[in-house]
């Protein structure tokens, strides 16, 4: 049982990553690998602010704006420079390794006798339903703040550049403005997944990204998956299916390892799982013709 | 008014692919005219328009509208004075959002785009009044994604969005090129009734030589990347369709 609330904790903290894949992939059509390296800067801040004292509260605009740093540079250089979104995100996410290497100061920071956001919440006696608590309200929130933001007139000029770039252009849209800012909040919300996951894990390891917008990748497809498969318009709903989707991802993988799998190919079996989400619909497709 | 001076056009300048699109045109467009251009294939049409609204900036030469140097502006602030009808039905909207949500970004074509809510009751029930003047049963559709329609009427929505926001300038690229003949009919005739109703300058491309003959208050001719006949409003009224075909022949 423990084992499963695990999950379903790590799928909330993560769900943030996964809003934030959704607005690069399925909003901008960009496949963007900063967040590697922006979910690891939000756990390295976090580390450092609760170093210096910082409550948790206080530290959220610092993880924001330095997710939005490196997702705009991404954009930045994808779109003046021209570079490939791919190349543009692999280069800042490499950079990225370096400057949290000299933030974090060393490769692991245990986050112990700290007040975390977690423990902000003291409803229950049983510590795990606060835990949940704590993080359903913190993704409710921020879920409720991006459908606000997707619904404006902002958010229908964002989510038309990745659908028409000729129709925004000739509407007055500046595309590479829109990208800029798109990703931009999208590494900040996959930014915020690091402060989460870091205060839910107790530390911080300069590793703890690798691999991990594989994670969000994959839950997206999940969640895009049901979103198709259920027809869902309303962009609240989809975004809520979203986090459904992290989470059944979470799932998966403490399924996979309870049935005795060795936790050494938890990353193979992650880009497995990825592999058969993406292919499935294709091999049926393919099946028909 | 929209005034080009001058104006070349070269693509893949110095390589062995060089095309020289537009040789010294220069026009001045007044305001309540209605151009229509005709032309063979790659005589440089579109890339006329193209430098007209931004999409392509010219090799030398200038253009102004309403006495403003744009030469240099790219397409995304001019869209203050224009609006545009693509001839691929369907560049003119974005397929996966609502119409209801394509009409809330053409209304704001001039402004930015706030981050505020802006589709209320009030500019709904706009849209809806909108759109039923086109007779196509779509007003009560707002809520469907754009890309479930038709090209017809993928582009006879895409007129409609021009006049959402303050339009001088609508450019019209063979909007008509993929439409079935009715519903090619239905966007010529609503485009020529907004342009009368709205006094809106506007520039037509077609191949059509018989709407041509019909619509507009001014014809031009272009050839080889010149403007090689220019009729004014009467010379235009006098003009015989036959005359035309010889054009081309
Ligand atoms: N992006 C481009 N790169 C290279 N050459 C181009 C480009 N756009 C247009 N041209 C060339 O410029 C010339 C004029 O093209 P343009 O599209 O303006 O012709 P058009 O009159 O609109 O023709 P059509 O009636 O076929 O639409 C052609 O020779 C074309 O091949
Ligand atoms: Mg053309």
């Amino acid at each position: 049982m423990e084992f499963y609330i695990t999950a379903i904790m790590l799928g909330l903290c993560l769900s943030s990553m996964s809003l934030g894949i959704f607005i690069s992939m399925k909003i901008f059509n960009i496949p963007d690998i900063t967040t590697d390296g922006s979910y690891t800067l939000g756990a390295v801040i976090t580390a450092i602010l609760f170093i210096a004292h910082w409550p948790a509260m206080v530290m959220i605009p610092v993880v924001l704006i330095a997710g939005a740093i490196a997702g705009s540079l991404t954009a930045i250089i994808h779109t003046r420079l021209k570079i490939d979104a791919l190349l543009a995100g692999i280069l800042v996410m490499t950079g990225l390794y370096s400057v949290n290497l000299i933030v974090l100061g060393r490769s692991n920071v245990p986050l112990l006798n700290v007040s975390t956001l977690f423990s902000s919440i003291q409803l229950f006696t049983n510590p795990t339903y606060n835990d949940i608590l704590a993080a359903l309200v913190f993704i409710g929130i921020i879920t409720s703040i991006v459908t606000y933001i997707l619904k404006t007139d902002f958010g229908i000029a964002m989510r038309a550049t990745g659908d028409s770039a000729t129709m925004t252009r000739a509407l007055g849209i500046n595309n590479n403005k829109m990208k800029i800012i798109g990703l931009a909040i999208a590494n900040s919300l996959t930014a915020l997944s690091g402060y989460l996951v870091a205060q839910y894990q107790n530390f911080t390891d300069i590793n703890m990204g690798i691999g991990i917008v594989i994670t969000g990748l994959g839950s997206v497809l999940i969640g895009d998956a049901l979103i198709k498969w259920l027809n869902i318009r309303s962009i609240l709903w989809q975004l809520i299916v979203i986090l459904c989707g992290s989470i059944i991802f979470q799932l998966v993988l403490a399924v996979t390892i309870s049935l005795g799998v060795d936790p050494n190919w938890l990353k193979l079996i992650t880009a497995v799982f990825v592999l058969l989400i993406v292919s499935i619909p294709r091999l049926k497709f393919n099946l028909r013709q | 008014m929209i005034e080009l001076k001058s104006i070349y056009k070269v693509f893949n300048k110095g390589e062995a692919n060089e095309v020289v699109a537009l040789t010294d045109v220069s026009l001045t467009v007044q305001k309540g005219e209605f151009l229509v251009i005709v032309g063979s294939n790659g005589s440089g049409k579109t890339t006329l328009l193209n430098i007209i609204s931004g999409t392509e900036i010219s090799t030398s030469g200038t253009v102004s509208i309403n006495n403003t140097d744009v030469t240099r502006y790219p397409e995304y602030s001019r869209s203050k004075w224009i609006a545009r009808v693509f001839q691929n039905p369907l560049s003119g909207t974005a397929p996966n959002l609502t119409i209801l949500d394509n009409f809330r970004l053409a209304a704001l074509r001039t402004t930015s785009k706030k981050l505020s809510i802006g589709i209320t009751d009030a500019f709904r029930k706009q849209v809806q009044d909108k759109i039923a003047t086109l007779g196509m049963g779509l007003e009560n559709k707002l809520d469907q994604l754009m890309g479930t329609l038709s090209g017809g009427q993928r582009q006879a929505l895409t007129l409609l969005m021009g006049i959402m926001d303050t339009t001088e300038i609508l450019l019209l690229d063979e909007p008509t090129a993929a439409l079935d003949p009715r519903s090619a009919a239905t966007v010529l005739q609503t485009a020529d009734s907004l342009i009368k109703q709205y006094n809106l300058m506007a520039i037509l491309i077609t191949h059509n030589l018989k709407d041509a003959h019909q619509y507009g208050s001014r014809l031009i001719q272009m050839s080889e990347g010149k403007i090689s006949k220019d009729l004014n409003s009467a010379a235009k009224n006098n003009l015989e369709l036959p005359e035309m075909f010889s054009w081309f022949a």
